[in-house]
């Protein structure tokens, strides 16, 4: 199972983490201290995976944003580079080009997109349609003060 | 009051802040306003706030304040409010919050409402944190949406069924019936899902997995479809139809496959085709053959297969992918013992990986690189490991020198060639050897009784120009002690002999124990081996005992107490020195740590032996020293020399001394183990019984110290007449009781005018029924000679609890103080 994954900025800025186990807060923010610094500090030339305590972290950069996650040690690291660019896509669809702006402003969004995708560290959903189409779905639900189906309700 | 901000306003503003502090400001103030409008009760902007909350959150900030309203979230009846509120739960109400069961009733609710988008939510919030207490609440509901023909629902049901296991395995049986016909299902994320479920199902319980091995036609089934079918746009990955799907059924097939020939049979057809037919262009298809070569590897596969599976490694290894090249070093490091010969094949390949520029491949290439050294290949496979060995990161060569050692020990062809080996090892990385290998390598060139000659000559060659490295400067002053005699009378034949003089050997050795460069640990070698010399060198004693003598005032107190000792010997005991520095005898092998107790033949047919002459009888320790041996046990492996009493007069105010060596100042309590001198297995090393004076003054009785609850300290006293501020009291603790007692620390505190210093103890561990003890050897030093008082804190675990004790001993005789 995936155990966390962590969204970060070049500069180093965390911009969404999801945890599927528990830990304590201050854990917490120093396991991702310590990962960002290990992943920022990896040159072009490096593999994509790197041994960390008893997990092993995939991680892979697009554009301006490091997508980490962590799986177990019989998970397979080339399917959840798979599993990366799956979220990515979904993402993409999602807001049509997406950029580390908009899920900057839409983070709640990002959330409800992994949430659709992943559950308990396991992907729950393989098909990119399904999976975009139930959060649309959800956003239609959606009671607004203004009307707008697609503008955030707050 | 106005309405709060919205988020998307909150997050430009807090943007555009250029520091920290500005940053602060901006969040102090919205929290405060976020706060205010809480405890107003305000239902229309509570979703707003907690959402500006998380994002607060997510920078950094405390947010749990806000844990309470993401409850009364989940609770509205607005789906927005939901939404929010089981974001919010998820990221702040994780089970170690106190307030994290008071979703327990919303959820239930929610997971039978009419709407599915609300049940799937309270699904997921379930499936990501629930509690085990949570779970066992709503596993009921979970079991129940399982069966439901909705497939959106089905899916998450699933997963939340998997996180319910994993919190509470005795549950599982109970979505045992729902389980039945889970792979029916055409909806590829319930059978993803599915597949996840029955996997865990089967990793947790050999029933379940005996139970479940009946579905292995289905699954092969299933796997075939995917491989067969058409372009499927929905599922498509890079012309791969559900990537996912197959790689989850390849693993579930690898454990019910595990030890079992008749499901291993059933699938070999479909690992086959899978295995030839994938495309290998694209990442995902060569996620999918990494899973089958697994797959294949584990279960009772046919060898055909097994070759196809490690060729296909082997082709990963020229991918220029780094990736790839990873997953295949991992795999094969996991074959290399089963297939051995297989992946010998490929070794030239991995040993090119030890260039490799990324720092986990390299890691990988040399585990693997170790795995496959045997006696074919030692001499080439040992090139490529040293030529790594000197150009590889800090983080490697520690263990890269310690697969060297064992590695050669186990194959190396000639005794000269694994001399050669460790000295390579010892000047290229010499400071990175681990600690052990010091004993180790003694051990061996003692051993090899016909290279001494040659051994001492190379290492003397090699600290000459650097003795930097302390483990290699340690086995040389060690070996010139001992063959410094070969050394100067040229006696070498493996190689042109060199000419050195008794006084350049004892330049060198004195280089040693001057220079800032060397620890502690290695002068005390260098001083030894001086003294040793003596009995080998003839023209150089009067330098010898010099330099002795001087030492006998040196502020290290180790090498103090070792020159007074030697000092000692020339001077009282003469006639014993030829027989305390006589040659070491040849040594018992004993086996080194680990793995080389493992029979591993690694692909030979006969293994490589290491012979070990017969010593020649001329070096057989003359009685006295025999006799030695056998008063101070057997288990060390070099003749103890005892101490000679401490002839050196307590100076006025003998805190000088600092005869404990210790930092601590007295009157705090000591906390064992204290520091300990490192003390190479020369001297007598303080864990062992043996009196540490030779003239104990006799009869101080013991006493008991402590007996309370079971456990009782009883403290036994020795001093030397000639230096009576020193107390040692050795400590045997023992329990009466009928469990044992474990992790034990036994701490103490005297009073100002005493200095204490406590040494390891024997175990943490004090076995029950009194069948054992734990001694520790404390030194006090006294030297006013005032009544002696002690504080002791006893720190344990017993019968499950934590146990701690507080007391003081006042009853010490007055011979061990006076």
């Amino acid at each position: 199972m995936i155990h966390f994954i962590l969204l970060f900025s070049r500069q180093g800025k965390l911009r969404l983490q999801k945890w599927y186990t528990t830990l304590p807060d201050k854990e917490k923010k120093k396991i991702i201290r310590e990962i960002i610094q290990i992943i920022l500090s990896r040159n072009q030339k490096t593999s994509s995976f790197v041994d960390w305590k008893d997990l092993k972290l995939v991680y892979k950069r697009y554009a301006s944003l490091y997508f980490c996650c962590a799986i177990e040690d019989q998970d397979n690291e080339l399917l959840t580079l798979e599993v990366v660019h799956r979220y990515v896509e979904l993402l993409d669809r999602y807001f049509g080009n997406v950029c580390e702006l908009d899920i900057i402003f839409n983070f709640e969004k990002a959330y409800f997109i992994l949430d659709e995708f992943i559950i308990g560290g396991e992907v729950q959903e393989t098909s990119k349609k399904t999976a975009v189409k139930a959060i649309e779905d959800s956003d239609m639900l959606q009671e607004t003060v203004e009307e707008y189906m697609n503008k955030p309700a707050f | 009051m106005p309405a709060p901000i919205r988020l998307r306003e909150l997050i430009r503003t807090i943007r555009t802040a250029r520091t920290q502090a500005e940053e602060r400001e901006m969040i102090q103030k919205e929290c405060a306003a976020i706060r205010s409008s809480f405890r107003e009760e305000d239902n229309t902007y509570r979703c707003r706030n907690v959402a500006k909350l998380l994002y607060m959150h997510m920078l950094g900030y405390p947010a749990h304040f806000g844990q309470l309203e993401c409850l009364k979230l989940i609770a509205s009846q607005k789906f927005t409010d939901k939404r929010i509120g089981y974001l919010g739960a998820m990221l702040l109400l994780d089970e170690r919050q106190d307030v994290h069961l008071l979703m327990t009733n919303c959820i239930k609710n929610d997971l039978n409402h009419s709407t599915q988008y609300v049940q799937g939510l309270a699904l997921c919030t379930l499936g990501c944190m629930g509690s085990s207490e949570m779970c066992r609440d709503l596993a009921g509901e979970v079991e129940k949406l399982l069966k439901t023909s909705n497939s959106y629902l089905r899916k998450k049901a699933a997963l939340c069924a998997v996180h319910v296991i994993r919190k509470v395995p005795e549950l599982m049986e109970m979505f045992l019936p729902a389980t039945k016909n889970l792979l029916n299902e055409k909806n590829h994320g319930v059978l993803h899902t599915s597949v996840v479920l029955l996997t865990e199902m089967c990793e947790r319980s050999p029933d379940m997995l005996a139970h479940f091995r009946k579905l292995v036609p289905q699954l092969v089934r299933i796997l075939k479809n995917l491989i067969m079918s058409g372009y499927s746009p929905e599922h498509d990955v890079s012309g791969i139809s559900d990537p996912f799907l197959q790689v989850r059924i390849l693993r579930l097939l690898r454990i019910l496959g595990r030890n079992d020939d008749d499901s291993s049979e059933a699938m070999n057809d479909i690992l086959a085709q899978v295995a030839t037919n994938t495309e290998t262009s694209k990442n995902v298809g060569n996620a999918i053959l990494y899973e089958t070569v697994l797959t294949i590897m584990d279960i009772k596969s046919e060898s055909g297969l097994r070759v196809l599976a490690i060729n296909i490694l082997g082709r990963f290894l020229l991918n220029n992918d780094k990736n790839i090249r990873y997953v295949a070093l991992t795999s094969l490091l996991k074959t290399v013992q089963t297939d051995h010969n297989a992946v010998q094949r490929h070794r030239s390949t991995i040993v090119d990986c030890l260039k490799d520029l990324d720092v986990s491949i390299k890691r990988r290439a040399m585990e693997l690189s170790f795995a496959l050294v045997n006696g074919n290949n030692v001499r080439g496979m040992m090139k490529e490991l040293l030529y790594f060995l000197d150009s590889c990161e800090p983080e490697f060569k520690a263990d890269c020198a310690s697969g060297i050692f064992l590695a050669a020990e186990k194959y190396a062809p000639s005794k000269r060639w694994h001399i050669d080996t460790i000295m390579r090892v010892l000047t290229t990385a010499g400071s990175y050897v681990r600690d052990d290998a010091v004993p180790n390598l003694i051990q061996l060139i003692t051993n090899s009784v016909e290279m001494h000659a040659y051994t001492v000559q190379r290492l003397y060659k090699a600290i000459l120009g650097d003795y930097s490295q302390q483990p290699l400067v340690q086995v040389a002053s060690w070996c010139i002690g001992e063959y410094g005699d070969l050394l100067v009378s040229g006696q070498c034949e493996e190689e042109e002999p060199i000419q050195v003089t008794e006084d350049e050997v004892l330049d060198i050795l004195e280089s040693v124990l001057i220079s800032n460069m060397s620890a502690s640990v290695t002068r005390g070698y260098a001083l030894t081996a001086i003294m040793k010399l003596s009995t080998r060198f003839t023209c150089t004693v009067n330098r010898i005992k010099k330099v002795v003598s001087i030492y006998g005032s040196s502020i290290d107190v180790e090498l103090q107490q070792r020159a007074v000792e030697y000092n000692a010997l020339f001077k009282k005991y003469d006639h014993m020195r030829p027989a305390l520095l006589e040659r070491m005898p040849v040594m018992e092998k004993v086996t080194t740590n680990g793995p080389a107790e493992i029979v591993q033949t690694n692909g030979e047919t006969e293994t490589a032996v290491l012979e070990t002459k017969p010593p020649p009888s001329g070096l057989q320790p003359a009685n006295q020293a025999n006799d030695l041996l056998d008063l101070l046990g057997g288990s060390d492996i070099t003749p103890v020399i005892p101490t000679a009493p401490t002839s050196k007069p307590a100076t006025a105010g003998g805190e000088l001394l600092d005869l404990l060596g210790d930092l601590n100042l007295t009157g705090s309590p000591v906390s064992a183990p204290a520091p300990q001198i490192a003390q190479p297995p020369f001297l007598l090393d303080g864990l062992t019984t043996q009196p540490l004076f030779n003239d104990i003054a006799a009869g101080i009785p013991s006493i008991t110290a402590y007996n309370k609850n079971g456990l009782k300290i009883d403290f036994t006293f020795e001093r030397s007449n000639t230096n009576p501020s020193v107390t040692v009291i050795t400590i045997q603790a023992s329990n009466s009781t009928e469990l044992e007692m474990t992790d034990f620390v036994f701490q103490a505190a005297v009073p100002k005018t005493f200095q204490l210093q406590l040494l390891s103890p024997s175990s943490s561990v004090i076995p029950a029924f009194n069948s054992g003890t734990i001694t520790q050897v404390i030194k006090v030093l006294n030297p006013q000679k005032q009544q002696l008082r002690m504080r002791i804190k006893l720190t344990y675990n017993h019968k499950g609890s934590a146990m701690q004790d507080l007391a003081e001993v006042n009853n010490f005789p007055p011979q061990s103080w006076q």
